[in-house]
């Protein structure tokens, strides 16, 4: 599915490398989970496959069921149906979360030849994924993370997503804000997600989350490449023992 | 429920009118070739005359007219305002424009087809029963057209005499009621009030009148189209509300102008009354042609709006979207002179490429209890430059005044500028203002955000430029709202990347 081979990604017009011949695959129907210290280059992954600003990938290629990536835009990738749950989420002043997402959503079938989805239609499918979340519809109504404690925008996040049905996840420190029983629902709508043809990258700092829902893959990412990689014990490992053997 | 529906709806459909109106930035650009009369280019009491013969005016009109020259001569070009142009000359331009009339017109029929044409391009149906068929329920809404210097049409006069409403153009109801005429032109803005406003009073030429009788609601919404359409032509409306007491009123202007090299100026007047308990409700949405992307050519709009809310609890509203113009001056007031009346105004100025935009308000607080609202969105892009200048103050027997004021600015990239001037006085002790401001930057954070979930760029600016407008939108008749939106999303594009 997810294809990442020797990526090199630099900031500041090549000055510093980021990412440094990262080679990872990801097969449909499976989770990875990518472990790493404080700097090692985790969210700049995300971003690159994701299609942000601000990185100048020097090589390597990301493809999606063989197709390029890097040279899509943002949106493009995002109607190919490759999502990322932010690990700081945006607030959008003014546009109410359901205009938001129904206006994402629509964009995202129009890029893809889809009839829009009818009101009636999306309004069931988004009060279906809010009550599944425990999110009161009020919060549906105010405008997106406006106010919004960390935990309620990175259940928002979940939201959007769960709603999308993407086929590729990219899920960044989503675990970050979360107290135990919001990490609990949070985990339970993404291992509902997990079916045969979706494929997802869970990006964590600690082990936490991944009690939860459960990786087939946990990867080391260290100096900007994949160090180590194995299966949901090694989580545990890692969590106890630390990076230092691979920095 | 059905409420957030409705939002989502207008609010997607914004995004999908972005994209069908991308191929035109500027879609009202068009010239049409329309046979038209002109006075001598320039100014002088002759031309003065003229305009004042062409209309077949009363003597006291052209008294009125040649005073307001005289005194126009010995003023000076305000030059305080954040704007900076070149000096206009006030001798190289016509003072009357009008489309050849054979005779007067009885019916639509007789309005000259490529006329009605040009309105027709414009999205605004002048044929009556082309509203009344349409889908049951839909809200009329009355026009009078006004093509360069002149009203060529309004309709759904019969239906609004029934009702007693008097919806006419300026020149008709300085013929058919010119006691009205007399008793409030220029009382709200005085001849001598400022430089545009006393040219105005010299060669004003056309525009609309409103009256609607004691405890009347008016039935439809009442609004007035204009367009400049010939070359090298100054336009000078004005326009006279008068709502009596107890009686209500939604009002919408809309203007826009053709696409020329040379700048075009517009110095209207707008008056509103507001008798005991009277509310009036004035919309805009100024889409003047706002000059190339080289800053060539465009509007000088010089507006002077006010409003007087003379009788107790009166209340009126400023709502306004700018989009248009290269240079904007201008400042919807209300004069709170009733015990317990109200002002409000809702602002949204958007300029790009070259504008230039310094707009706001005064709310003038003279009365005991009076109140005001100030919410005004200032979205500057490309190399342009918006402030907001409003005034507050408060006599001293304007016991309990308040204000609230909030003021805020979005910039779009690097080169804009946003400014805000606000002016307080106060002269009670019992008075309570509020000013808030912020200032923002498009982030291109926020922008990526929109865009991972799937919105092009230009969709992601116009949905959040739109919720920045969102307070500002909602106060907006619905038909408008939709326009308005559309609006914000079309002059916006280019904006970014």
């Amino acid at each position: 599915m997810l294809n990442i081979t020797n990526l090199t990604a630099t900031v500041d017009d090549g000055r510093k490398t980021i990412l440094d011949g990262l080679s990872l695959s990801v097969p449909a129907g499976e989770v990875h989970a990518i472990m790493g210290p404080n700097g090692a280059g985790k969210s700049t992954l995300s971003y690159v496959v994701t299609g942000r600003d601000g990185y100048d990938v020097t090589g390597g290629s990301v493809t999606l069921d063989g197709e390029d990536l890097l040279d899509m835009d943002p949106e493009e990738r995002a109607a190919k149906g490759v999502f990322l749950s932010f690990q700081y989420p945006l607030e959008i002043p003014g546009v109410p979360t359901l205009t938001f997402l129904r206006t994402a959503m629509n964009a995202q079938r129009k890029a893809r030849g889809e009839e829009p989805i009818s009101a009636p239609d999306f309004m069931k499918r988004a009060r279906d994924v809010a009550k599944q979340l425990k999110i009161a519809p009020e919060m549906l109504r105010r405008p997106l993370n406006v106010g919004f404690s960390g935990g309620e925008k990175k259940r928002m996040e979940i939201f959007q997503m769960m709603v999308l049905e993407p086929r590729f996840i990219v899920m960044d420190e989503t675990d970050s804000g979360l107290d135990v029983d919001a990490l609990r629902v949070v985990a339970d709508g993404v291992n509902a997600l997990r079916a045969p043809d979706r494929g997802i990258l869970i990006i964590t700092h600690y082990q936490r989350l991944l009690d939860y829902i459960v990786p087939d893959q946990v990867h080391v990412l260290a100096g900007g490449a994949i160090r180590a990689s194995g299966d949901a014990g090694f989580a545990k490992t890692l969590e106890t023992e630390g990076y230092d053997a691979y920095a | 429920m059905t409420e957030t529906k409705v939002k989502d709806g207008i609010e997607a459909e914004t995004v999908e009118g972005v994209r069908a109106l991308e191929a035109d930035k500027y879609k009202y650009g068009f010239d049409s070739d329309i046979e038209q009369e002109f006075a001598p280019k320039g100014l002088n009491e002759d031309i003065v005359r003229f305009i004042s013969a062409k209309k077949d005016e009363p003597q006291w009109l052209l008294d009125w007219r040649l005073e307001a020259y005289r005194r126009w001569l010995t003023l000076d070009e305000p030059e305080w305002a954040m704007v900076d142009y070149p000096k206009i000359d006030f001798q190289d331009m016509y003072y009357y424009a009008s489309p050849v009339k054979k005779k007067e017109l009885e019916s639509l029929d007789e309005v000259d087809p490529e006329i009605l044409e040009v309105y027709n391009k414009l999205g605004i149906s002048l044929k009556e029963q082309e509203v009344l068929a349409g889908v049951k329920g839909a809200p009329k809404v009355a026009v009078d057209a006004v093509f360069d210097s002149v009203s060529v049409v309004t309709t759904f006069k019969k239906e609004l005499a029934k009702h007693g409403v008097i919806f006419c153009s300026f020149s008709e109801a300085v013929k058919d009621h010119p006691e009205l005429v007399r008793k409030y032109m220029g009382s709200v803005v005085p001849v001598t009030d400022n430089y545009y406003a006393t040219l105005n009073n010299a060669v004003f030429s056309d525009g609309s009148f409103v009256y609607i009788p004691p405890g009347v609601r008016c039935p439809m919404e009442l609004s007035t189209y204009f367009r400049m359409n010939a070359q090298g032509t100054g336009q000078f409306e004005r326009t006279l509300i008068i709502a009596d007491e107890g009686s209500y009123v939604s009002y919408l202007e809309g203007c826009t102008a053709p696409m020329r090299d040379e700048n075009q100026l517009h110095a209207a007047i707008v008056e509103i009354v507001a008798l005991k308990d009277a509310e009036v409700k004035y919309s805009t949405v100024q889409n003047w042609w706002p000059g190339d992307s080289e800053g060539k050519g465009g509007v000088y709009n010089f507006v002077t709006k006010r409003a007087d809310c003379r009788g107790e609890n009166s209340k009126v509203s400023w709502t306004q979207v700018e989009t248009g113009s290269a240079v904007t001056w201008k400042y919807p007031s209300c004069i709170l002179r009733g015990d317990g009346s109200q002002g409000e105004f809702y602002s949204i100025a958007i300029t790009n490429g070259h504008q230039q935009a310094d707009t706001g308000t005064k709310m003038i607080h003279l009365g005991k209890d009076t109140k005001s609202r100030v919410i005004s969105k200032g979205i500057s892009a490309g190399k342009s430059n918006s402030t907001y200048r409003g005034l507050v103050s408060a006599h001293r027997k304007a016991k309990n005044a308040r204000n609230f004021t909030q003021c805020d600015s979005l910039l779009i990239g690097d080169q804009c500028g946003a400014h805000t001037v606000p002016y307080i006085e106060s002269g009670t002790p019992t008075a309570q203002f509020e000013h808030e401001a912020t200032t923002s930057k498009l982030s291109d954070d926020q922008l990526f955000y929109c865009r991972q979930r799937g919105l092009s760029e230009e969709d992601a600016v116009a949905l959040l430029v739109n919720g920045f407008c969102r307070d500002v939108l909602q106060e907006l008749p619905m038909e408008f709202a939709v326009e308005a939106q559309k609006l914000v999303a079309i002059s916006l594009e280019g904006s970014v990347g």
